[in-house]
C-alpha cells in the first residue's frame, strides 16, 4: 500500500422504494410534480391524522432484505425520531430504531479488472423510515424566507447501513455498483441519484500505523454526494485530508465529536458543517398511532422466491454453463437482467457462449447506445442474432461481412438472408476458391516468388486481388490456400 | 323545557312518531344554550344557523318518508378536540384558535352520516390535559349542580351541557377519566369504550395509546345509542379493532343473569370520602338485591396507575404535540418582535465584548419555535410537555417509559386475572364529589391524584363506565365506575343498565 494509512469506511445508503402511494398515506410518489400537490391531511402532520402502512413498501423492503442475506427477526415496529426542521412537519420522524425489520445481511463484491480481491460487506442492518420534506433555502440568513416543499414527505425509504468493512474508493463504488445492480434486479427501486431515489452518506476515517501502535482518526460523516463519481471523488480528498489533520493535530478517535462534512463537487473539497445542534438526543419511541409488524416463515420464504437469479449467481452461470470469462459475465450482468435475457437467447439458440457474448458486449451494446435504445426496441431479435452467428460459425457467412449485416439488420430491420441478398453476399464454396487462388498464384508468379523466399507479408496483396475479385472471399481462407498453392509449386 | 327532560332516546322515537320535529327539538336546545350557557360555560361555540339547517333537512326528508341515519334529528354536542372540516376545532387552545381542519374526524363523519344535529363545540381542558376544564384558554365552565364547583375534565363542557340539559347526547374523549370523571361529578352517564372500539382518526391526539372517543348522556340506553353510531372498525386508524360493533341498542334492556360483580380492596382504601363510599357500597347492594355475586377481587398494582400514566401521558404528548410549532399552521408568534427581540439580544452581547453569546444566539428558526410555543400552550400543557421530553430522553428513558410500559402491562394482567372471577368490576369514580373551582390550580400534583380511580382503565385499554349512584349531603352528584373485560362494552352497557332501571339517580337533574 502506498499511503502510511488504511482508510476505514462505512456507507448509508437510503433507497426510495417503488411504492406508487407514499409509505403512511394513499398520497402519489412521482417525482416533479408542482410543489406541495402530492400532499393531504396525513402527510403534512395535520393535527388528529393518523398512519396507515403501506403494505406494499413492506413487501419491497422485505424482499430487499432477502436479497442482501438479512437476518428477518419474527416482529419489527416504528418508532419516533423526534427533531424540530421545517420540512418535518410533524415534529418526528417515523422510522425504525431497536427492532429493525432486517439485519446483519452481506453483500459480496469483486473487481472484473482485479484492482481489489473479492470481499464480503457486511450490511448491519436495512431498516424502513419514512423521508423528510424538501427545503428550499435562501442562502442569506434572515433575508428572505425559506420554502418547503413536501411533496416528498412521507415516501418510503429503505436505510442500508453497512458495516465499516470498505477500504478504498474503489470498494465503496464497488459496492454501491452492486447494490444498485442488485435492487434494480429485484425491482425495489429505479435507484436514480439525481431524482434523489439513491442517496448515499459516507463514515470515514484512517488507521494510522505509528511507532507507539495504530492509531485511529476521529471519524466524519460526509454527506451531499450526487452521484457515484461524487461519492468517489469525495472520498478520495477525505482520506488524504484527514491524514494532513492527524499530522497539524493529532487528535484521534474519541478527542472530537464525530463531525459532518459536506462534499462541494465544483470546488472538489469537503467542508465541514455546521455542527446540528448539541442534541443529537431523538427521543426515540415506539410510535403509539402502529401497530407491530410480523413476518411469517411463509412470508420470508415468497419473498426469498420472488427473488429470480440474482447478480452474483447470474455472473457465476454465465462463467460456468457459458464458459464466459468473468470479464465478460460482468460486463453483460451489469447491464441489467433484459440484456442478459438476450445474451441467454442467443447463446442457447446459437449454442455458442463466447461468440454470443462478443456480440452483444460489442456490436449490441454500441448500437443501443449510439441510438439510444433499449434491448426491447433493437430491431435484431436475439433468433436472427444467433442466426447471424451461426452462419459465421458454418462459413455461409464470411465474417469480414457480418459486420456489414449486422449493421444492415439494424438500419432496415430485416432478417439475415434478406441483409445478405440485399448486400449480395454469398458464400463462395471452397473448389470455386481454390480455382480462384489458383489464377492469382499463377498470374503472380514474382509475390508467389517472394512468398517462398520468406517474405510472408506479401501474401496480402494475392488476398487483395482475391477481394477485388470477388467480395465474399474470407480472406484468412485465401490466405491459406495460396501458402498452401505457393509451397507445393517449391516441391 | 319538558323536552329537555327526556332521554335521547324518547326524543327519537317521538321525533320517529312525528310527535316532535328536529327543528323544535333543536329550537329547544338553543333556548336552553342561550338561557343558561352564560353561566355554565359549556359551549366554546354554538352554530345555530348550521344546527337548525341540518335539523329542518332531516325533518324534511322524514316527511318525505327518506332514509334517516341512526341518530336522525337528534342534537349532538362535540367536544372540540375532533375535526370537523372547515370548522375551527381549537381544543381549547391559543395554539389551535383559529385552525379549521380540511378533514373529518371519522366521529365527526359517523355522526353526520347518522344524521345527527351538530350543535356545537364543548369547552375542554386544553389539549384534554387536566380534570377541571379550568385549564382552557378560552373560558371557564362551571358544574350546573353547583357553579361555583367543577365539571371535572377535560371533556368538563360534554358533560355540563348535557347535565344542564343544554343537549341529550355529548362527545367526550377520555385519556386517563376524562369522560367517566366529569360525567361523575356532574351525574350523568359517560363511557370509555376499549381501547380501539372507536376511530381517534381526527381527534387530535393528547396521547395515543390511551386516547378513546366515548358518549356522554343521561342514560345508559342513550349511550348505548350514541356508542352504536360512533365505534367500528376504521382501515385510517391503525389501532382501530376490525371487530363487528354488537347492536348495544337491542340488548342494553336485557339484564344479565348471573352476573358476577367485583369489588377491589383497593378502590376502598385511604382518601376516599366517606359519602362517596357509602354510597358505591349501596350501589353494590342494590346489584345484590337484583341477583348479582358479590366478590372481592384484587388489582395490586392499581396504586402505581397515576404515577405510570405521568409517564405515558406526557411522554407521547411531547412527541404529539410537537407539531405545533408554528411552520405550518396554527399559531405563529410575531415576527417583527422576534426579530427585534433577537436583535437587541444580539446588540447587547456585543456590547458587552460576548463572543460566545453571540455565537450561541438562537437562530431565527430556533427562537419562532420557542416564542411560539411559549405563547401558543398554557401552563399545563407545557408542564406536560416537559415531563414527557424528560422521560424519554437518552439517560431516562429506561428508567422512566420503559418501567411505565413495564408497570402498564402489570396493571392490565390485575385486571386480566380479576376478570377471570368476575363479569364487571364497581368502584368509586373520584374520590370526592366535584370540588371548588380553583381549589387546586396551585397544586398540580394533587389535581394528578384525583386520575387515582380512572386511568387504570386506559392503561389496561378496558371499557368502562360511569353512572349516577348517589349524591353528597349537599347535593352533589356522586358517581359509580364500572369496568369491563377488552370489548365487552354489551355486558358493561347491560350491567349499567340494570342498575339505571332499579334505581332514580339517573332522573336527577341539576337544579339550575
Amino acid at each position: 500500500m502506498s499511503e502510511p494509512y488504511t482508510t476505514i469506511i462505512g456507507l448509508e445508503v437510503h433507497v426510495q422504494l417503488a411504492t406508487a402511494s407514499k409509505l403512511f398515506c394513499g398520497c402519489s410518489t412521482r417525482f416533479g410534480a408542482e410543489p406541495n400537490t402530492q400532499t393531504c391531511p396525513v402527510c403534512i402532520g395535520m393535527p388528529g391524522t393518523l398512519p396507515v402502512m403501506n403494505r406494499r413498501a413492506i413487501e419491497l423492503a422485505l424482499r430487499t432484505a432477502v436479497a442482501l442475506n438479512c437476518e428477518i427477526p419474527p416482529r419489527t415496529k416504528w418508532d419516533r425520531k423526534q427533531y424540530y426542521y421545517p420540512d418535518l412537519p410533524k415534529g418526528y420522524q417515523i422510522s425504525q430504531y431497536d427492532l429493525p425489520l432486517s439485519a446483519n445481511g452481506r453483500l459480496e463484491i469483486s473487481d472484473a479488472k482485479d484492482r481489489f480481491a473479492p470481499k464480503t460487506v457486511r450490511i448491519i442492518r436495512a431498516h424502513l423510515e419514512e423521508d423528510a420534506g424538501k427545503s428550499l433555502h435562501d442562502e442569506e440568513a434572515g433575508k428572505g424566507d425559506s420554502l418547503i416543499d413536501l411533496n416528498r414527505t412521507g415516501t418510503p425509504l429503505l436505510e442500508i447501513v453497512s458495516q465499516p468493512d470498505l477500504r478504498s474508493s474503489a470498494e465503496a463504488l464497488a459496492f454501491l455498483k452492486e447494490l444498485k445492480l442488485l435492487l434494480t434486479y429485484i425491482a425495489v427501486s429505479d435507484c436514480n441519484m439525481q431524482e434523489g431515489s439513491l442517496r448515499v452518506d459516507a463514515n470515514i476515517n484512517l488507521h494510522i500505523e505509528t511507532p507507539q501502535g495504530r492509531v485511529a482518526t476521529p471519524i466524519v460523516e460526509i454527506k451531499n454526494m450526487n452521484s457515484f463519481r461524487a461519492v468517489e471523488r469525495a472520498l478520495d480528498f477525505e482520506a488524504p485530508r484527514q491524514y494532513r489533520e492527524w499530522q497539524e493535530t493529532g487528535r484521534v478517535l474519541g478527542e472530537s465529536p464525530k463531525q459532518t462534512r459536506g462534499w462541494d463537487d465544483e470546488a472538489g473539497i469537503t467542508r465541514a458543517q455546521r455542527s446540528k445542534e448539541e442534541s443529537s438526543d431523538y427521543r426515540y419511541f415506539p410510535d403509539p398511532d402502529l401497530v407491530p409488524v410480523s413476518f411469517s416463515p411463509a412470508e420470508i420464504a415468497a419473498a426469498k422466491a420472488s427473488l429470480g437469479e440474482l447478480p452474483a449467481a447470474l455472473r457465476g452461470r454465465l462463467e460456468s454453463v457459458y464458459g464466459l470469462p468473468p470479464y465478460d459475465a460482468d460486463v453483460l450482468v451489469n447491464q441489467g437482467r433484459s440484456i442478459v435475457d438476450y445474451f441467454l437467447a442467443v447463446a442457447d439458440a446459437c449454442q455458442d457462449g463466447k461468440s454470443a457474448s462478443n456480440w452483444v458486449t460489442q456490436d449490441v451494446l454500441r448500437v443501443l447506445k449510439e441510438r439510444n435504445l433499449s434491448i426491447d426496441e433493437l430491431p435484431v431479435s436475439s433468433d436472427a442474432l444467433a442466426d447471424l452467428i451461426a452462419r459465421i460459425k458454418s462459413g455461409k457467412l464470411p465474417s469480414p461481412r457480418a459486420r456489414d449485416v449486422f449493421q444492415a439488420m439494424v438500419d432496415s430491420g430485416v432478417d439475415v438472408s434478406q441483409a445478405m441478398n440485399a448486400l449480395g453476399i454469398e458464400s463462395v464454396d471452397d473448389s470455386e476458391l481454390v480455382a480462384l487462388c489458383q489464377r492469382i498464384v499463377a498470374a503472380n508468379p514474382k509475390i508467389a516468388a517472394d512468398v517462398r523466399g520468406g517474405k510472408m507479408q506479401a501474401i496480402g496483396a494475392l488476398v487483395g486481388q482475391a477481394k477485388k475479385s470477388n467480395p465474399n472471399v474470407d480472406p484468412n481462407r485465401v490466405r491459406e490456400i495460396c501458402l498452401e498453392l505457393i509451397q507445393s509449386l517449391s516441391h | 323545557m319538558s323536552i329537555l327532560q327526556r332521554t335521547a332516546c324518547e326524543l327519537l322515537r317521538s321525533l320517529e312518531a312525528g310527535e316532535i320535529s328536529s327543528v323544535e327539538l333543536t329550537t329547544a336546545c338553543l333556548e336552553r344554550i342561550s338561557a343558561t350557557d352564560d353561566r355554565v360555560g359549556a359551549f366554546l361555540r354554538v352554530d345555530e344557523k348550521r344546527a337548525l339547517a341540518q335539523a329542518a333537512a332531516v325533518d324534511a326528508r322524514r316527511a318525505k318518508k327518506q332514509p334517516v341515519g341512526r341518530l336522525a334529528g337528534l342534537p349532538v354536542a362535540v367536544k372540540d378536540v375532533l375535526c370537523d372540516r372547515g370548522q375551527l376545532t381549537t381544543c381549547a387552545s391559543r395554539m389551535l384558535a383559529d385552525f379549521r381542519p380540511p378533514y373529518d374526524s371519522t366521529v365527526v363523519a359517523k355522526l353526520k352520516a347518522a344524521d345527527a344535529v351538530l350543535l356545537g363545540r364543548t369547552n375542554m381542558d386544553e389539549f384534554a390535559m387536566g380534570g377541571s376544564t379550568e385549564n382552557s384558554a378560552f373560558q371557564v365552565t362551571r358544574n350546573p349542580w353547583d357553579l361555583e364547583r367543577t365539571p371535572g375534565g377535560s371533556s368538563g363542557g360534554s358533560a355540563a351541557s348535557v347535565a344542564a340539559g343544554m343537549v341529550p347526547l355529548s362527545i367526550g374523549t377520555d385519556t386517563g377519566g376524562s369522560i367517566r370523571q366529569p360525567a361523575g361529578l356532574c351525574g350523568i352517564v359517560g363511557m370509555k369504550p376499549t381501547y380501539g372500539r372507536v376511530s381517534r382518526y381526527g381527534l387530535v391526539a393528547f396521547a395515543s395509546s390511551l386516547d378513546q372517543i366515548g358518549p356522554m348522556a343521561h342514560t345508559v340506553e342513550d349511550a348505548a345509542l350514541l356508542l352504536e353510531a360512533i365505534a367500528g372498525h376504521d382501515p385510517n386508524d391503525s389501532t382501530s379493532l376490525d371487530e363487528p360493533v354488537p347492536a348495544y341498542t337491542a340488548t342494553v334492556n336485557q339484564p344479565l343473569t348471573g352476573l358476577r360483580i367485583g369489588i377491589a380492596k383497593e378502590h376502598f382504601a385511604e382518601g376516599l370520602d366517606a359519602e362517596v363510599e357509602q354510597a358505591v357500597r349501596a350501589a353494590v347492594k342494590v346489584y345484590e338485591s337484583l341477583g348479582a355475586k358479590v366478590q372481592e377481587v384484587s388489582l395490586p398494582h392499581g396504586k402505581h396507575g397515576v404515577a405510570t400514566y405521568y409517564v405515558i401521558a406526557p411522554s407521547e404528548a411531547s412527541s404529539n404535540l410537537a407539531r405545533y410549532d408554528g411552520a405550518h399552521y396554527g399559531y405563529r408568534t410575531n415576527e417583527q418582535e422576534m426579530l427585534a427581540e433577537l436583535a437587541g439580544e444580539r446588540k447587547k452581547l456585543q456590547a458587552a465584548g460576548d463572543q460566545r453569546g453571540v455565537n450561541e444566539l438562537d437562530t431565527a428558526l430556533v427562537r419562532m419555535y420557542r416564542r411560539t410555543r411559549a405563547e401558543g400552550f398554557g401552563p399545563e400543557v407545557k408542564r406536560r410537555i416537559m415531563l414527557g421530553t424528560y422521560s424519554l430522553s437518552a439517560g431516562y428513558y429506561d428508567a422512566y417509559y420503559l418501567k411505565a410500559l413495564k408497570v402498564r402491562r402489570l396493571i392490565r394482567q390485575d385486571f386480566d386475572r380479576a376478570f377471570e372471577q368476575v363479569d364487571l368490576i364497581a368502584g368509586p369514580i373520584t374520590a370526592s364529589p366535584a370540588f371548588k373551582l380553583g381549589e387546586m390550580t396551585d397544586d398540580p400534583l394533587a389535581m394528578y391524584l384525583v386520575d387515582l380511580y380512572t386511568v387504570s382503565a386506559n392503561l389496561a385499554g378496558i371499557p368502562g363506565l360511569c353512572l349516577p349512584c348517589g349524591q353528597s349531603e349537599c347535593g352533589l352528584p356522586i358517581g359509580l365506575q364500572l369496568q369491563a373485560p377488552i370489548l365487552q362494552e354489551e355486558s358493561l352497557l347491560r350491567g349499567a343498565r340494570m342498575f339505571e332501571q332499579a334505581t332514580d339517580w339517573h332522573k336527577q337533574r341539576a337544579p339550575l
